[in-house]
């Protein structure tokens, strides 16, 4: 008797909700469904007014000559943006070569070494680092640093002065604001995404994983390159992915800093300027001509961002295929 | 989209409007008495960030004589204040440049009323040179990057008692659009044409020994933490930063400092047009300081509302009369008794009572 009964009872629990529970259903799959929707109404609503306001800077330059033309002059209304174009890219990637191994660097020492106590307060600090305004960061760039550094990049550029190719790079300077300096603050800001995602990745390889490469005899380096990098690769590439982004639109804290120079130079010492700051720095007393052209910089940005992001997916897939392939 | 824009920004005016004077309606101007006739209501304008100081002070002032009339200036750069002032989203526009055919401001539609000038300091910081003059082909020939180092021997030619070290010169310049870059390249335009061949405007291609920096403060403060470097920073700014300033040789050849004295006295010299534009820059005067700047506000020839006329005229007749006792104190010169006088009048013959 009571042995029937009681599979029966939550049945009949299951049958009386069945009809509310499928109403909650529809409703939970509509209203998420709309939430998706307008992620992509808002992101081509952009894409349309942003297209339709930059055209005229498009028409004037041609799309060609916009992206490669080298003369930026509003008054003369030439409006070339390749070195708002070279500025992001170079700051970007200098950024990232900085931010990436350091991330990784954090998120192992959480992952492996701290100890479980420290853990969390270093967990902690690392988030807060994140909630930073952009602008804080930009400030105490453009106050402390820049005063202070200057005499430090020149010592530099006077140490790799005999080095062909190297006193191209890091050539003569007397001033903190350039694209180095932009590229330190990126970094700085990126760091902390990286590294949140990067310690999430490195939490999800398998325990397994980790104590086999231990009972094969290897070290804690060992497991780290043999078990923990190989699963991770995909996740890291696009926790750098995301770091990236933040890198390429930084608005502010860049605008302070890069100096900006409309000119381009090899000479990572020299000032620059990139997409995103140069729209925050003229915006304000632009008109007709220009301001298209400085809608039409934003449209750039959002197409370099969209192809980023496209080459991003295609190597993480490749390398997830070979990497997992060498390993099982 | 400029449509809904405009739509929703008029809405929101409306509404503020017809509270503001619903508020104020009963009680305030019965309370004035003798000043009854003082307008009420809200008048939200826009534009030139280089007067902003002024304004805000002479509003914070016009708020005691009349606490009805609720004037709101947001200090957003000429270019702005002018596109917005065309698609009628402001009540008046501020801004240093003259309007030009592109900045969407229909001709015939608005009259100019100069409020204020300041002087545009060239500003340096050169450890050992505590005054420096520089005649107008050389201080060119610096901004063009034509002269690279401090020892030039042009610079040491008009100054025989200074050290000049070799240093390289670096030029502070503005990040941003800025109708101080505008009225600086137009003076070095007009002063040294055959040095100065980089044009005027309100962005300059500056050569590549150029640093920029956002806004007057931005400049200064490049100039302050970069040995060798020379920039132009309005007065207000360079005084509070505590930078050395050059003396700039003048129309009649005169080295002059900056000042407010020099400002003012560049005014009295400057020529005034029928439309009430006028260039202080270079102007006659032995005493005149040769880069002063003038600032413009921007008025409708015609208002949908009476009220909000009423209001604007109140306003800016203020900053004409008893408001230009606040311009020296903030770093600004006043307007010559004869510019004035020909402001007010503009001022009435545009918006009737």
């Amino acid at each position: 008797m009571t042995a029937t009964a009681t599979p029966e009872a939550p049945a009949e629990v299951d049958l009386g909700g069945e009809a509310r529970s499928r109403r909650a259903d529809w409703g939970f799959r509509a209203l998420v469904t709309a939430a998706g929707l307008t992620v992509l109404a808002v992101l081509g609503l952009i894409l349309i007014t942003t297209s339709l306001r930059a055209s005229p800077a498009f028409q004037d330059e041609g799309l060609i000559g916009f992206v490669t033309g080298t003369r930026w002059a509003p008054n003369d209304d030439v409006f070339g943006t390749f070195p708002m174009l070279y500025g992001t890219l170079v700051t970007s990637v200098i950024a990232m070569l900085i931010a990436v191994p350091v991330s990784i660097g954090i998120a192992l020492f959480i992952t492996e070494v701290a100890h479980r106590r420290s853990r969390k307060y270093i967990v902690t600090v690392i988030d807060l680092l994140a909630t930073v305004p952009s602008v804080v960061f930009g400030l105490v760039a453009v106050l402390v640093v820049v005063p202070a550094i200057t005499p430090a990049y020149q010592w530099f550029a006077d140490l790799v002065a005999p080095v062909p190719g190297l006193n191209a790079i890091f050539d003569d300077t007397n001033t903190g604001r350039n694209y180095f300096t932009a590229s330190l603050v990126l970094a700085i800001m990126a760091i902390p995404i990286i590294t949140s995602i990067a310690r999430e990745v490195f939490a999800t390889v398998p325990e397994t994983d980790k104590q086999a490469a231990y009972a094969l005899g290897a070290t804690r380096w060992e497991m780290v390159k043999g078990a923990i990098l190989p699963h991770s690769f995909g996740g890291l590439v696009g926790a750098s992915m995301l770091g990236l982004g933040r890198a390429m639109g930084e608005t502010i804290a860049v605008a302070l800093v890069i100096g900006g120079a409309t000119s381009m130079s090899a000479n990572l010492f020299a000032p620059g300027n990139t997409m995103a700051a140069i729209i925050a720095q003229q915006w304000g007393e632009s008109s007709g001509l220009h301001q298209d052209a400085l809608i039409a910089i934003g449209v750039e940005l959002f197409a370099i961002t969209v192809i980023i992001n496209f080459l991003a997916r295609v190597v993480v897939r490749r390398a997830e295929i070979k990497m997992k392939g060498a390993h099982s | 989209m400029k449509l809904n824009r405009r739509a929703i920004f008029g809405g929101i005016t409306a509404g503020t409007l017809a509270l503001g004077l619903a508020a104020c309606g009963g009680g305030g101007s019965d309370e004035e008495g003798g000043s009854g006739d003082l307008a009420t209501g809200e008048i939200n304008a826009s534009g030139a960030s280089f007067p902003d100081a002024f304004y805000a002070a002479a509003i914070e002032a016009y708020a005691d004589v009349n606490p009805d009339l609720m004037v709101t200036y947001n200090a957003t750069g000429s270019g702005t204040g002018k596109s917005e002032f065309g698609e009628g989203l402001n009540d008046f526009a501020g801004t240093d440049s003259l309007v030009g055919d592109d900045d969407g401001v229909e001709a015939g539609s608005f009259q100019y009323i100069p409020t204020v000038a300041a002087p545009i300091t060239i500003s340096y910081n050169l450890p050992g040179v505590d005054a420096l003059q520089l005649p107008q082909d050389v201080l060119a020939g610096i901004f063009a990057g034509t002269i690279t180092t401090w020892n030039d021997a042009t610079i040491a030619e008009a100054n025989p008692d200074a050290t000049l070290p070799d240093t390289a010169i670096s030029l502070a310049v503005r990040s941003d659009g800025s109708g101080t870059t505008t009225n600086f390249s137009k003076f070095l335009e007009a002063s040294a044409p055959e040095v100065w061949t980089l044009g005027s405007g309100d962005t300059i291609e500056w050569p590549a020994n150029a640093i920029a920096g956002e806004k007057n403060t931005g400049v200064a403060q490049i100039i302050q933490d970069t040995e060798g470097a020379i920039g132009y920073v309005d007065l207000a700014d360079a005084t509070e930063s505590k930078l050395v300033t050059a003396s700039i040789e003048n129309a009649e050849g005169a080295f002059i400092a900056p000042s407010l004295e020099g400002a003012t006295a560049a005014l009295d010299g400057a020529q005034v047009e029928a439309d009430l534009s006028y260039n202080p820059l270079n102007a006659a005067g032995a005493e005149a300081y040769p880069i002063t700047a003038p600032t413009y506000i921007l008025i409708r020839t015609e208002y949908d509302d009476p009220n909000v006329a009423a209001g604007v005229k109140e306003f800016v007749n203020y900053l004409l009369t008893d408001g230009q006792a606040l311009a020296t104190e903030n770093g600004y010169a006043a307007l010559p008794t004869s510019l004035q006088e020909q402001a007010i009048e503009a001022l009435n013959a545009t918006i009737a009572d």
